[in-house]
């Protein structure tokens, strides 16, 4: 397909056929950029050490509450930390656990998407139905009953419950997108010779099936990293996610950032910035994504 | 259509008692619950012996499979039990904050709606200009920005522009519309724009399908004004797939209620939930969850009937 798209603009512009990537920047200029503002997060997420000024943890109570100047550059906090540098840690915290909840709800989705799809029949009927269910809360409020549910195991100071409990609701949305593509895949000729060729269940699916329903996939990937950012940022918020002191964006806007309206509103003003930047730019690039690799797909 | 009907009615009772069943054992897989939280919770020494008479009063010492009778025959003959925490009936703690946040989430739609199709409208119109583009950055902006940082946003201006800072107690609209408009309209603003954003985006790629309509060339071939074209021909159809978005997110506002409430410091249904989840408040948790889907899962029966009500060939399929 992609070939396809390259072969018929080279016609147009009159110029020699463009490479995927080249062709992508053409076509989807605001998805490029968002893809640099991704690339500069991961940077800061990777090499916080490196780029942060300060210690993030670092208490110094002698600048508590310090507005951005040239020595902090978006201020101090309540407790004197340098915010410029919790927000750079704070990259991390967001993407490992934007990413793993999104990468773990999708795979699980795509998978069911793909065997209720193969199957059909009464494992569709049942696999849809618990879909259903989970259908039924919004992405917010099943997480804050996983989270109630699971409390908190610590494995390197990320909550592993916490990656679950916004990965749940991932699960049922990707999967009811991925079952509506397998389901044009399964009546494909090659599947009926995989099977008649005596190919197991799992190697049909994971072998034959799943390579077909990539595009799908990887959209929802991107734009439910987006919504798992979102998500981690809100709990956080509400106390319910990351924990103090661990440097989090929706952790540093609650608790006592609020209390400092009038006085330090560059608490308030940089966390949710970050929080809209990474979130807009996952957003726009799966946009971007879906437009560029198959225009018809819609979510 | 009476078949149709039944039938898409009865489909809501498999996912009803799944939604009960499945919070249930959510909150029983690990152990730990309410009376830990509520007499260990500030590091306070409690006796073995006190614990398990807190629990005996609750009911969690029951077997398993007793509570779970208890909690289903309560869902059928909707009787939720009382809350662990506040020792009142859920029901009648929820009761009380509902008229609150329904009021918001009812406003949001409102603002929502009225600017969402204006938006949407003007992008499919104006398609692949700039106008087009800058509409999708907005609306791409809205379900970006946490609704709780718009929020807080809001109220970062009030307090600077007016040195307004939100009233700690509600005031009901037949009190006194006024107080209780200025309190609600904020909220109702920060997580409106999410919902216009959706509603917008709905409106402009349902408009651009029904715009490449035959009818629409045969409306302008017989030479109807374009202004005619758009608002009776085209909007009109075009209006339908976005009001299952329409409905479908106002079930969702709950979720951004959620998070949002507790900037505004507005006891609603969003803050209850917070609090019963951060107390483990088992029966309270249930109940609520019991709304929320019950909720959306009436909004979608509302919806899929009203298609079929507009739309005859969903029908007879």
């Amino acid at each position: 397909m992609t070939i396809a798209v390259s072969d018929t603009s080279a016609v147009e512009t009159r110029s020699r056929p463009r490479g995927p990537i080249a062709e992508f920047v053409r076509q989807q200029p605001l998805g490029t950029v968002s893809f640099f503002i991704i690339c500069a997060m991961m940077f800061a997420g990777v090499a916080s050490e490196v780029v942060s000024p300060y210690d993030p943890l670092a208490i110094d109570f002698v600048s508590i509450l310090g507005p951005p100047s040239w020595t902090h550059w978006c201020g101090t906090d309540a407790y004197g930390r340098d915010i410029c540098s919790r927000l750079i840690y704070g990259s991390r915290t967001a993407l490992v656990i934007g990413f793993t909840s999104s990468f773990l709800g999708s795979s699980i989705g795509a998978v069911l998407g793909i065997a209720s799809a193969y199957f059909g029949g009464r494992i569709d009927n049942w696999i849809q139905r618990v879909m259903d269910v989970l259908l039924a809360f919004p992405i917010i409020v099943l997480a804050l009953v996983v989270v109630a549910a699971l409390g908190k195991i610590l494995v390197a100071g990320i909550d592993i419950n916490l990656i679950l409990a916004i990965a749940i609701p991932i699960v049922p949305r990707v999967a009811r997108v991925v079952r509506a593509a397998a389901l044009s895949v399964r009546v494909m000729p090659y599947v009926d010779a995989a099977r008649a060729a005596g190919y197991s269940h799992a190697r049909i699916i994971f072998r034959h099936m799943a390579p077909n329903v990539v595009a799908p996939y990887l959209i929802m990937l991107t734009a439910f990293i987006a919504q798992a950012i979102l998500a981690e940022a809100s709990l956080s918020f509400l106390g319910l996610g990351v924990q103090e002191p661990t440097a989090a964006w929706g952790l540093m806007l609650s608790g006592n950032a609020s209390d400092f309206y009038r006085q330090a509103p560059w608490m308030i003003l940089f966390p949710g910035v970050a929080i809209s930047l990474a979130v807009f730019a996952f957003n726009l690039f799966g946009d971007s994504l879906r437009d560029f690799l198959d225009p018809r797909f819609k979510v | 259509m009476l078949r149709y009907t039944i039938n898409r009615v009865l489909l809501t009772i498999p996912t009803l008692l799944g939604v009960a069943v499945l919070v249930f054992f959510m909150l029983r897989i690990v152990p730990g619950d309410i009376v830990e939280v509520k007499l260990r919770g500030d590091g306070g020494a409690v006796t073995q012996e006190t614990i398990e008479m807190e629990r005996h009063r609750l009911g969690l010492d029951k077997p398993l499979m007793v509570q779970f009778k208890d909690w289903m025959v309560g869902v059928v003959t909707f009787n939720y039990g009382i809350s662990m925490w506040t020792e009142r009936p859920v029901m009648e703690e929820i009761a009380i904050r509902l008229e609150l946040s329904l009021e918001v989430a009812i406003l949001a739609t409102l603002v929502a709606i009225m600017l969402a199709i204006p938006l949407g409208t003007t992008a499919a119109l104006y398609r692949d200009t700039w106008i087009d583009y800058l509409m999708r950055i907005v609306t791409i902006g809205g379900i970006s920005i946490p609704s709780f940082w718009f929020g807080m946003l809001i109220m970062l201006g009030l307090l600077a522009a007016f040195n307004w800072l939100p009233p700690i107690t509600f005031t009901p609209i037949y009190v006194d519309p006024v107080a209780n408009l200025t309190q609600l309209i904020w909220p109702a603003l920060a997580v409106g724009y999410r919902y216009c954003a959706v509603t917008a985006r709905m409106i402009r790629s349902s408009l651009l399908e029904v715009l490449s309509e035959d009818y629409i060339r045969t409306a302008r071939a017989k030479g109807v004004q374009e202004k005619l074209v758009i608002s009776r021909h085209a909007l009109r159809n075009a209006l339908l797939p976005a009001i299952t978005v329409i409905a479908l997110e106002f079930t969702f506002l709950i979720g951004g209620l959620v998070v949002t409430e507790q900037v505004f410091n507005l006891n609603g249904i969003g803050q209850l939930f917070v609090q019963s989840v951060s107390r483990n408040d088992f029966t309270l948790i249930q109940g609520m969850v019991m709304l929320i889907a019950a909720f959306y899962v009436f909004v979608n029966l509302a919806v899929d009937l009203l298609y079929a009500v507009f739309d005859p060939r969903i029908r007879y399929t």
